[in-house]
């Protein structure tokens, strides 16, 4: 090796040495904001949860090692509120098949799609506590919208929405339906627009229906879509909060519309168990990071790429 | 022969796709209808009288048309003084996070350092972390500080950036060649003055697609403000909205709760008519890559 090589050799990762110290100073504020506010709460948080603390009484002095897991795994609410925010999942796939068709629709030669684009998206926009007042009042038992129309129809009486323990989760899921039926309709329509022409094409050729179609070619396709969806959904699903709390008072009747994070909320901030708060937080990270690796795990066994 | 049976077979093809394309512009229609109504119903409500809300009967028309339930909103000082600190946390947060988060994204997209790579996805694995996970150490750090009784809670964590928002500007910056970089290198440019004097300027169309879907997120963020927010003087307008709603409801003064939040939806949805498109194609592409 000739010793001009060398030199240049240096001087180059000397530039690369001073490029990769600007380069980690630049992305520093992220990772800073993680350790702080991610970080370090999630192992506060582990912690915590093996203490029976107020927030007031001492954290080290009240430990009690497993004994918050071994009570919530006896607490009746807890279950309840698992069981329902599982429940309130029915709405994802209800989600992704109105969504799909819906797209469908948009991705055909008819005019105005943009305007039909817009209009299925403003609830998504739209602030969620003031839609979450709006629908408390369309389900209102003797005023609201709902039972309106079905007094108008029918003559009869609707149902309870948000005091009955079945229909408040029948409302739920039509409300988050609603909300979020924008989302999927412009993530599909992005990905039938991702699809060649000449698929089609081909497949007309061969002599391929419909339904042939649909199940060979955009299923297919449309399935990184779909699992982007699926992933999305079900990480938002198990945090709903916000609709339960301004549409039921203390979570329902006989807390029917009361989700996990609802509990968690109640129990830290309302009855100051900041530990057994800490010990639901912990267990919810726990599901969540499971479902999702689940996923990842499985992706390939349906999920398809392009090319 | 066969030939004209072959355009015969065509031509009914185009016929039946004409048919069925305006049955599926019927059903999307309709559906575009209920999903509006509600929204529609909220505004028709907030115009009417409590006796015409609570009679029963469905409509749609409010008569008379009230306005009065508008300016009674506006003059409570409460629901101006949430205005103001929605205002107050977004502003900050947003010109602070912006920044942060278009540096993080530059040096993500354009600059070589090892570990490149898996930084980034651990960086992006933190969105799958809920809120709910952190919150109650969050609120007993922040109660330690002595921030429950300002805004700070809602500000200092975001200014240090914002994931999707890092993710979507760096997808934007792999889009411009890197011998723009290079040119840059070459010229003696440094690394801070490259961003801001060229890429910066480049990608501005994103950033500000970026920073108006943070907005929106800041000005319906509900949870966050309710738990951190001690004292009422420091709510913010979400959380206004929903006192209001549990306050009034018991007059059943509808039409005032109504009032309030459409009011509190405004800034968003004018943000959003103005710039449905650029706001749309950017959550189109969040499911393609």
């Amino acid at each position: 090796m000739s010793k001009t090589t060398k030199k240049t050799k240096t001087k180059m990762s000397a530039m690369a040495k001073k490029e990769e110290r600007w380069a980690w100073l630049f992305i520093a504020a992220p990772f800073v904001g993680f350790l702080l506010f991610m970080a370090y709460p999630i192992c506060f948080a582990v912690f915590a949860s093996m203490s029976k603390w107020t927030g007031i009484n001492s954290l080290i002095g009240n430990f009690c090692g497993l004994d918050n897991y071994i009570a919530l795994f006896q607490d009746e609410k807890f279950w309840k509120s698992l069981m329902t925010t599982i429940i309130y999942l029915i709405g994802i796939p209800i989600g992704m098949i109105l969504g799909l068709l819906l797209a469908m629709g948009m991705n055909r030669k008819i005019p105005g799609v943009r305007v039909l684009r817009t209009m299925y998206y403003v609830p998504v926009v739209s602030s969620l506590v003031a839609i979450s007042i709006l629908w408390a009042w369309v389900y209102n038992y003797d005023y609201g919208l709902f039972n309106s129309i079905i007094k108008a129809l029918t003559g009869m009486h609707g149902p309870n929405w948000l005091g009955d323990t079945f229909w408040v989760k029948v409302a739920m899921i039509i409300f988050m339906t609603w909300k979020g039926l924008g989302t999927s309709i412009i993530l599909y329509l992005a990905g039938l627009q991702n699809i060649p022409r000449n698929y089609y094409e081909a497949a007309l050729m061969d002599g391929a229906n419909g339904w042939q179609k649909f199940k060979n070619i955009t299923l297919p396709l449309v399935s990184p879509v779909t699992f982007y969806i699926l992933i999305t959904s079900l990480i938002g699903g198990f945090q709903v909060f916000v609709e339960v709390s301004v549409m039921v008072s203390n979570g329902g009747t006989d807390y029917s519309a009361a989700t996990v994070v609802y509990y968690l909320y109640d129990k830290a901030f309302s009855n100051g168990q900041l530990g057994y708060g800490c010990a639901i937080a912990v267990l919810l990270a726990i599901i969540v990071f499971i479902i999702t690796a689940f996923n990842f795990k499985f992706q390939d066994k349906w999920v398809k790429t392009m090319d | 022969m066969s030939k004209e049976k072959d355009y015969a077979s065509s031509a009914l093809v185009t016929k039946k796709e004409k048919v069925i394309n305006v049955i599926v512009f019927i059903a999307l229609c309709l559906g575009a209808v209920v999903m509006v109504f509600p929204l529609i119903y909220m505004v028709a409500t907030s115009f009417m009288t409590k006796n015409q809300i609570l009679s029963g009967t469905l409509t749609l028309f409010p008569d008379p048309i009230l306005i009065g339930k508008y300016s009674e909103v506006l003059q409570k000082g409460e629901f101006i003084r949430g205005i103001i600190n929605s205002l107050k946390v977004a502003i900050p947060l947003l010109i602070i996070g912006g920044f942060t988060s278009a540096l993080a994204a530059f040096g993500f997209a354009k600059m070589q350092f090892r570990g490149k790579g898996i930084l980034f996805l651990a960086l992006l694995a933190t969105i799958m972390i809920p809120f709910a996970v952190v919150m109650i150490p969050q609120y007993v750090m922040f109660t330690k500080l002595g921030w429950t009784n300002s805004l700070l809670p809602l500000i200092i964590p975001g200014c240090f950036g914002n994931v999707s928002m890092i993710f979507f500007l760096r997808q934007n910056l792999l889009g411009i060649p890197d011998e723009l970089m290079e040119a840059a290198k070459l010229d003696g440019c440094s690394y801070f003055g490259t961003f801001v004097k060229i890429f910066f300027p480049l990608m501005k169309g994103a950033f500000g697609t970026q920073l108006m879907l943070w907005f929106m997120g800041i000005w319906n963020d509900y949870l966050a403000p309710t738990i951190f927010l001690r004292s009422e003087k420091n709510w913010t307008l979400q959380v206004v909205i929903r006192s209001f709603n549990s306050y009034y409801a018991i007059q059943s003064d509808y039409a005032l709760i109504m009032a309030a939040s459409v009011i509190a939806m405004i800034p968003t949805m004018l943000l959003f008519f103005i710039f449905q498109r650029v706001i749309i194609e950017s959550i189109a592409i969040s499911g393609i890559k």
